[in-house]
């Protein structure tokens, strides 16, 4: 039987003032025009919440480029659910938080990309450092938790120590230090991202100290590198198991890279209702349970556990979301992960190019 | 953790109670549990001025067989989430 779901990641837009050569949003932008009005979020927090909903995630692009995010925190909070806002910081000013935390923002999760200021503007693709350190004093003046989430990859996984003390500096509750998931743009940026075998066995000793030094005082979660790990990740705990993602235009999917499974077609929720998109679409009951399971995952014992890691990676990499994810070390398309480990040059950066704004 | 921790719930974290599932549930940064009964009792006292110790105690006076290493295997598992936190009173 199918359970409810807990948590909904709202991408209000994928406009973004920063261009990271990682962005997860996929290839094709939705631009401006096409997002869901305010009353269509609206819409789509209220039923979220009947459904089930407890966790609302407002994440982009940059939630702040929306100018009604005030009126759809207020709604989502007013509804009962858990309100976080997922923020590059761009455009966090003091008062702009204190408006967003008395409409009912309960926690924020704030994107670093690197330890110091040229670094950071070489991943971002324009110079935001400083405007972190106001961003996440904005969050303290309003009293809220801040996380800080930095995604790893080659380029900064050397300075993971001198990040962890940036984020102590900026007083974060929780650091979440993850490495790159190779989907959209990092998968087009995957030679130059991917961190070498030294690099994520000199960090680890790096992070596992600091998680002891800093107990009670700073979580550290250390998400790590798929493709060098011999299981894949448990995948948003199941296809639709947990949580959805309602894409900019109303596009709901299971995961947030989910669209690139181009083999499945999704509901948009200005055309079905949320909750039957959840328990009956196609898209939704495509890879629930084990039924769907191909050999090596069908027989094996790590099945419950994994539940075969990650429908895109097989999709992306081996042209079939059934097949058993690649980073599995069972996989018979392993090859072409431990091949991907270990690229041979480091080209540039491809960065994220600006949704046309209209 | 020992009976004399003052438990209080983590910054950002509160009860709530969802009239979908009809559980008394906790939230807290990028997460949510779904909440048992005995559970949310002992949630309810983590107020950071009451010791383990007496949350027992107070338990124990409207629900019959409270055992304080259950009491303290909760917290413990909470506290390794960041759901409570708090410091030994004195």
């Amino acid at each position: 039987m199918t359970a409810p779901p807990l948590g909904l990641l709202a991408e209000l837009t994928h406009r973004c003032p920063l261009h990271c050569p990682y962005c997860s949003n996929p290839v094709d932008l939705v631009p401006r025009s096409g997002e869901l009005d305010t009353e269509q979020w609206r819409s789509v927090f209220t039923q979220a919440r009947d459904l089930g909903v407890l966790q609302v995630h407002l994440s982009g692009g940059e939630p702040l480029a929306r100018r009604d995010l005030p009126a759809l925190v207020g709604h989502a909070s007013g509804l009962g659910c858990y309100v976080n806002l997922v923020t590059s910081g761009l455009g966090l000013t003091e008062e702009r938080m204190a408006d967003l935390a008395a409409c009912g923002v309960e926690h924020v999760q704030l994107s670093v990309q690197a330890a110091d200021p040229l670094l950071a503007k070489r991943i971002a693709g324009v110079d935001a450092f400083e405007r972190k350190r106001a961003a996440a004093a904005a969050v303290h003046a309003a009293g809220l938790p801040l996380t800080v989430n930095v995604v790893l990859h080659r380029g900064n996984l050397d300075q993971v120590g001198a990040i962890i003390a940036l984020a102590e500096e900026l007083g974060a509750d929780r650091l979440e230090l993850a490495n790159t998931q190779y989907y959209g743009w990092a998968l087009r940026n995957r030679d130059a991202l991917m961190p070498t075998r030294a690099q994520l066995d000199a960090a680890e000793p790096v992070v596992r100290a600091a998680r002891e030094r800093l107990a009670g005082r700073m979580a550290v979660i250390y998400v790590v590198a798929d493709y060098q790990d011999r299981y894949p990740k448990p995948c948003m705990h199941g296809w639709g198991a947990r949580q959805l993602t309602v894409a900019p235009d109303g596009t709901v999917l299971p995961c947030p890279a989910a669209e690139v499974i181009t083999t499945l077609s999704f509901d948009r929720v200005t055309t079905r209702p949320l909750a039957e998109i959840w328990y009956e679409s196609s898209s939704f009951d495509a890879y629930r349970g084990e039924s769907w399971m191909r050999d090596p995952c069908r027989g094996c014992d790590r099945r419950a556990v994994d539940f075969g890691g990650c429908r895109c990676q097989a999709f992306l990499l081996t042209g079939s979301a059934a097949n058993t994810d690649p980073v599995c070390s069972l996989s018979p398309h392993h090859h072409l992960v431990r091949e991907a480990a270990a690229p041979v040059a480091t080209p540039p950066y491809l960065m994220r190019e600006l949704p046309v704004i209209r | 953790m020992t009976a004399a921790w003052a438990p209080r719930l983590g910054r950002g974290a509160r009860l709530g109670f969802d009239h979908v599932r009809r559980v008394p549930v906790v939230l807290f940064p990028e997460g949510v549990l779904l909440l048992n009964d005995t559970a949310r009792a002992v949630l309810e006292w983590c107020d950071g001025s009451r010791s383990i110790g007496e949350i027992v105690e107070g338990l124990a006076e409207r629900y019959t067989d409270v055992r304080e290493a259950e009491v303290l295997g909760l917290l413990g598992e909470l506290a390794d989430r960041g759901i409570v936190t708090g410091a030994v009173r004195g």
